[in-house]
């Protein structure tokens, strides 16, 4: 794991040049969406002024962008500038393209110690269910490279794994609920540019980690047996060949 | 590599300056590293210490120095001319001896700021949209691969580079760090430099 040294330095690079691509569009998005508004800015702004009480009372339930903004950099101080994942002390996971059932429900299981991490505990805590929905949209419209570095040799031996499973292990084939590309679909998440790290870490430490409240089962109990069945190798080879998918 | 040899290397010129071959820009440079960074790299101000630091930042700081990419005050005055003439190997050399010496904790930070200092660190500040240092830089300041070691370093020099951050010297840290300590108050960045001076 060492010898990845060289490829965060380059890493590091993408990271900051893919920020100065990602600022762009980010731009013009918001510009697009001003100048749309033009043609309806002065009525608005009469309604704006005749139902100013009203509004008011309504903005209590919606998201300020301004407030959605800032938590969207806060979180990717740490998941990367384009929600790419970095590899730290501890390896944080990739949002980019996450299906956004599961973002929630895993959002959900930190506060419910159903996940338990405790900075995500009090990351989760922090954020209101409109701001969680918002989150999710965002980071399910991503889509930067993987960040790679996983080593390459079992990476054959990992794509055997994620499309047949290990039938003597009896593991079925990750592709059968992750999907053949990796995406995931609903509650069953994207592990295609996944940090090869992170996947590690969860894949061993799945029991301890997740599902955790035993008043609150959830879907993490799917995954229980496979994690348990899969040995150290097969583990570092599926990771690494789903950590390269794009 | 042999680190025996390059620390004897270091000793042997830093006691006897004179001695040292004139014009051997290589050399010159890391006698000038224990001028201001102390014999065992544990820094004076305003240099930072050495000792202990990942060898991968100290290395990308060297080269960054070279480029100009870091460009606070400090660095302008007196590093630009260090790492000017550095070869590849030397930059090399240098990181892996100076990770090699063991860190002393500097302590000079205000006591009464420290665990606020703490609570930041480890736990980070949610609805202030200020994340916890802890999950990049480890759970005792170590640092990890290219991540610098941030315990034990000098209070005025956590508190200088935390500011200047927000000064706008940015150009050798990449994200995330500008945009995070750019959300610091002056109170916060005083706290988290305080407990840092007191971390082992």
């Amino acid at each position: 794991m060492r010898g990845f040294d060289a490829i965060r330095t380059g890493g590091k690079t993408t990271a900051s040049s893919l920020r100065r691509i990602d600022s762009k569009p980010r731009h013009d998005r918001s510009k697009r969406r001003i100048s749309g508004a033009v043609g309806f800015a002065l009525p608005i702004a009469f309604l704006a002024v005749a139902f100013a009480g009203v509004c008011r009372a309504s903005d209590a339930n919606t998201v300020a962008v301004g407030g959605i903004q800032a938590k969207i950099a806060y979180c990717k101080d740490c998941h990367g500038p384009s929600a790419q994942g970095y590899d730290g002390y501890f390896p944080i996971p990739r949002l980019a393209g996450q299906q956004t059932e599961y973002l929630e429900n895993q959002l959900r299981a930190f506060i419910e110690h159903r996940r338990t991490n405790n900075i995500m505990f009090n990351v989760a805590h922090a954020l209101s269910p409109g701001m969680v929905s918002a989150l999710a949209e965002n980071f399910k419209g991503l889509n930067p490279r993987p960040i790679g570095g996983a080593p390459t040799q079992f990476v054959a031996q990992g794509r055997k794994i994620f499309q047949d499973g290990v039938p003597d292990a009896n593991v079925a084939a990750c592709a059968a609920c992750h999907g053949p590309e990796a995406t995931g679909s609903g509650p069953i998440p994207r592990l295609a540019g996944q940090l090869y790290p992170y996947l590690i870490k969860e894949l061993v430490n799945w029991g301890k980690e997740r599902g955790q409240n035993p008043t609150k089962p959830d879907t993490s109990a799917i995954m229980s047996p496979v994690a348990h069945s899969l040995n150290k190798s097969e583990i570092e080879a599926v990771a690494a060949y789903v950590s390269y998918l794009k | 590599m042999s680190y025996v040899r390059l620390k004897i290397a270091v000793m042997a010129i830093a006691f006897s300056a004179a001695a040292a071959p004139a014009g051997h820009a290589e050399i010159l440079a890391i006698r000038n590293c224990n001028w201001c960074h102390g014999a065992s790299g544990q820094g004076y101000m305003p240099a930072p210490r050495l000792a202990g630091q990942r060898p991968q930042y100290v290395a990308a700081q060297l080269m960054n120095f070279s480029s100009h990419a870091r460009d606070n005050p400090f660095s302008k005055m007196y590093m630009w001319g260090a790492a000017a003439n550095l070869s590849h190997q030397a930059v090399h050399d240098l990181a892996a001896y100076y990770s090699t010496l063991s860190p002393r904790a500097a302590n000079d930070g205000d006591r009464a700021l420290a665990a606020e200092g703490w609570s930041i660190y480890q736990q980070g500040m949610p609805d202030a949209n200020i994340v916890a240092c802890v999950v990049c830089h480890g759970p005792n300041a170590e640092g990890v691969r290219g991540i610098p070691r941030l315990g034990g370093l000098a209070y005025s020099y956590l508190k200088r580079r935390l500011e200047q951050w927000g000064e706008g010297f940015h150009a050798a840290a990449g994200p995330p760090m500008p945009g995070i300590a750019g959300k610091l108050s002056q109170n916060q960045i005083e706290a988290l430099a305080s407990y840092l001076s007191f971390v082992k």
